[in-house]
């Protein structure tokens, strides 16, 4: 007993030291985890939570089934593959349903929840709701079809039918310019109204190209910054950060003023005889616009990466490069420059996902052809109020972003990325 | 020290008692500019002169006005007690159960011969869409403005005459949305005004109006922002443009540009207040309205402005601008002069068919 004792090794107090090195690893934890506590929990709040519920939102459709309960019960039975309207059951449940909702003011949203299926229902719901009150006794069902002539539509009554769950899928295949017809098919929306894909096609290959033209013109100038004598790129980069510090509408102004049809560079042009006054050049309100304003703005961001990367080669590494035969070209493409991938991918990167996002330069600047996904997505916020479809479109969105970070970490890999 | 200390402690209790004392900050909410200025100086000064106990914090976010009404409801954080909104975007907060319902005849102040409210607002303004949650403070209207110095000769003066390039050659600017574009279209088109919606409610009317747009779609500049038109014209980016009538009544009479009216199917529009469900302060949003929104009040602002007022008594009150001394009737949109032919916005319809028509909209502009 003694020597089974003698094994333990305690401290003073006699704990145990395994149990008590573990307890103070455990409160020292504990006190780290305090510490970022402050901060976790204010980003769980007002970051992480409004986004998963905003990405709940893109599935959500428990309005239907809470405005008309009795209804999306009573229509489960009803067989919506056959070409023949509801029994007198449904019709009794939707009038009730109907007259509940109008009295505490809910119609209107499933009107304009259905609405987004299939045009029209949001006024046949608002007349709906006004004559119901006079629906109190049965039949229900040829009160409720001698209100409107809608209400004999079977596709109304099997987009109730479909819409009656907790989830739907329409926001996504709204957003991926598909939907169901009738019969519950996905089938692709009519052709005048595609609009998304190519949108998200046009988002994608305008953000790439911004981040190209971005990597061409801040190379040299990031290189510049690097290795000219100190006083001279302090200097340069005033010149490189004043416009970063200055405000984005102003920027966004200014190269309106430069760019239009009566503008400055326009101006010019006429005056030196390059173009005749007829045929001045529509630079803005179209893709060149956003991508000119675009490349401006964003410049600063790849500058910074390649800047700060390109101050921690050493210039031994060309003179080495060039003492062993290396052509000036050779030993900057050889030597150089895949010394300053890092900040290429870093640069690369920020560029290419802040100007998927970006939302405000296209819509002043875009005109019809140069705006992005995150027009849309704001006109669905704050214009048309559907919150569902502009989710939808953040999540795609979203996904393409998480898409592309995972193909670039297979190619290039994350950890040769260094941002400063 | 220690009686410095007890003077702080005093002072800054009583501070608090009197600050907890001193009744009500009311939230409105705005679209900021001349038109927040306009209400500022015809609504808010004078009410505050009577009522002293009342503050009247301004919020300019009035374009975000529908989005954030949602949120705030949504998350039970009224912190808006006030809203401006167009009708349209009422009619949809009003259905989606976002703002406090309106009973005029014992919220809002007769006019001054007895008329109760909802007989002194225009006919069907108090109600738009078959709503009661809206309480019109303004007729405005989208119409178009052109260059007067753009034509020789003969000056634009039909709404035909915008869809007519070989009269009338030069790029225009329109509103970025089908909304009143497509109506424009047919009527150029020579549908009647009154059957404009009829022959949209066809898909063949549909295409009509897309095919009478094809034929400037090349030179249209879209416009999103209130602001954006009469700069367009201004710089001479384009020769005409679909524009408020408050915003080009500026850029003529007061910085002096030039350009000229078309008032032809000019589109009226509502401008008014909300109240949004759950505010802290409805008797006093309540009191405050009944103030603003009479017969005086509404006449006031359109010393400021040339948005009419929506009250069949303020219209005979109004009188000159407040500081360039020109008579503002003739600029009204109501004036009779100008309202020959309207276009009478129908919301029931656009709510059915907005989201649809949008999207081919937008597909139609990416072309």
């Amino acid at each position: 007993m003694t020597q089974g004792s003698a094994e333990v090794i305690r401290t003073a107090d006699g704990i145990p030291l395994g149990i008590s090195l573990q307890r103070t690893l455990l409160r020292s934890r504990l006190r780290a985890l305090m510490l970022v506590l402050p901060l976790l929990a204010f980003l769980t709040v007002t970051f992480i939570l409004p986004i998963l519920d905003m990405l709940y939102r893109s599935v959500d459709n428990q309005i239907v089934a809470s405005v008309l309960p009795r209804t999306t019960v009573a229509i489960q039975i009803w067989d919506a593959k056959h070409p023949k309207l509801p029994d007198e059951p449904v019709f009794e449940a939707l009038v009730l349903d109907i007259q509940a909702a109008y009295a505490d003011k809910t119609l209107g949203r499933v009107g304009r929840r259905l609405n987004y299926e299939k045009p029209g229902i949001s006024s046949l719901f608002r007349k709906t709701g006004r004559q119901a009150k006079h629906i109190t006794e049965a039949p229900f069902k040829e009160q409720l079809l001698s209100v409107d002539k809608r209400w004999h539509d079977v596709s109304v009554w099997r987009l109730i039918h479909r819409e009656s769950g907790a989830l739907t899928a329409s926001y996504f295949l709204a957003s991926s310019d598909l939907r169901l017809d009738d019969q519950g098919k996905i089938v692709r929306q009519p052709e005048p109204r595609r609009i998304y894909v190519s949108l998200f096609y046009r988002t994608l290959w305008m953000s790439l190209l911004i981040t190209v033209l971005c990597l061409i013109l801040s190379y040299p100038v990031s290189y510049l910054l690097a290795t000219l004598p100190t006083r001279t790129s302090n200097l340069l980069m005033i010149l490189v950060l004043l416009p970063f510090w200055t405000s984005l509408l102003v920027r966004i102004t200014s190269w309106i003023a430069l760019l239009q049809t009566q503008g400055v560079l326009n101006d010019l042009l006429v005056f030196i005889g390059l173009i005749p006054e007829e045929a001045r050049l529509q630079m803005i309100y179209n893709k060149i616009g956003t991508i000119i304003a675009m490349t401006h703005i964003l410049l600063p961001f790849m500058i910074l990466p390649l800047y700060s990367v390109m101050k921690t080669v050493p210039a031994s590494y060309m003179q080495a490069a060039r003492s062993l035969g290396a052509s000036p070209f050779t030993a900057f493409v050889r030597v150089y420059m895949p010394n300053t991938v890092p900040g290429i991918g870093a640069g690369c990167i920020l560029v290419f996902i802040l100007s998927i996002g970006y939302y405000i330069t296209p819509a002043l600047v875009g005109g019809r052809t140069g705006t992005f996904v995150s027009n849309f997505i704001a006109t669905h916020i704050s214009g048309t109020l559907n919150w569902g479809l502009a989710a939808a479109l953040g999540v795609i969105l979203l996904a393409l972003v998480l898409g592309l970070y995972l193909v670039y970490d297979r190619i290039v890999g994350v950890n040769n990325m260094k941002l400063g | 020290m220690k009686q410095f200390l007890q003077m702080a402690v005093v002072m800054v209790s009583t501070a608090l008692v009197a600050g907890n004392s001193h009744a009500t900050d009311l939230t409105i909410v705005s679209w900021g500019g001349a038109y927040a200025a306009s209400q500022q100086k015809a609504y808010h000064d004078p009410y505050l002169a009577i009522n002293p106990g009342v503050r009247i914090v301004s919020d300019d976010s009035g374009a975000e006005g529908l989005a954030k009404v949602r949120a705030q409801v949504e998350s039970g954080n009224v912190t808006w007690d006030l809203v401006d909104m167009v009708a349209a975007d009422a009619i949809v907060a009003c259905d989606e159960g976002l703002i406090e319902e309106v009973d005029p005849d014992t919220w809002l102040a007769p006019a001054p011969d007895g008329t109760p409210a909802s007989e002194d607002f225009f006919t069907g303004t108090l109600a738009p869409g078959g709503t009661n949650c809206f309480i019109p403070q303004i007729v405005y209207s989208t119409t178009f403005g052109f260059r007067t110095d753009a034509f020789q000769g003969k000056q634009p003066s039909t709404i035909a005459d915008v869809f007519d390039l070989a009269t009338f050659p030069g790029k225009r600017a329109l509103e970025k949305r089908p909304i009143n574009n497509l109506e424009w279209a047919l009527i150029a088109d020579g549908v009647p005004g009154n059957e404009v919606y009829e022959v949209l409610s066809t898909p063949e009317g549909v295409d009509r109006a897309f095919a009478k747009l094809d034929t400037i779609k090349d030179h249209v500049i879209w416009w999103s922002e209130g602001a954006q038109p009469p700069q367009l014209l201004a710089d001479g980016e384009v020769v005409m443009a679909s524009a408020f009538n408050g915003r080009l009544f500026s850029a003529i009479a007061e910085k002096n540009q030039p350009i000229a009216m078309l008032w032809d199917w000019q589109a009226f529009d509502l401008g008014g207040w909300v109240i949004p469900k759950g505010g802290k302060n409805l008797e006093a949003v309540k009191a405050y309205l009944r103030f603003a929104t009479d017969t005086k009040r509404l006449a006031d602002q359109a010393k400021f402005i040339s948005y009419g007022p929506a009250r069949y008594s303020s219209a005979p009150l109004v009188g000159k601008h407040a500081e360039l001394g020109i008579d503002m009737k003739p600029h009204m949109p109501t004036d009779s002069k100008n309202s020959k032919t309207v276009l009478q916005f129908d919301y029931v319809w656009w709510a059915d068919h907005r989201a649809e028509l949008d999207e081919r909209f937008n597909a139609w502009l990416a072309k």
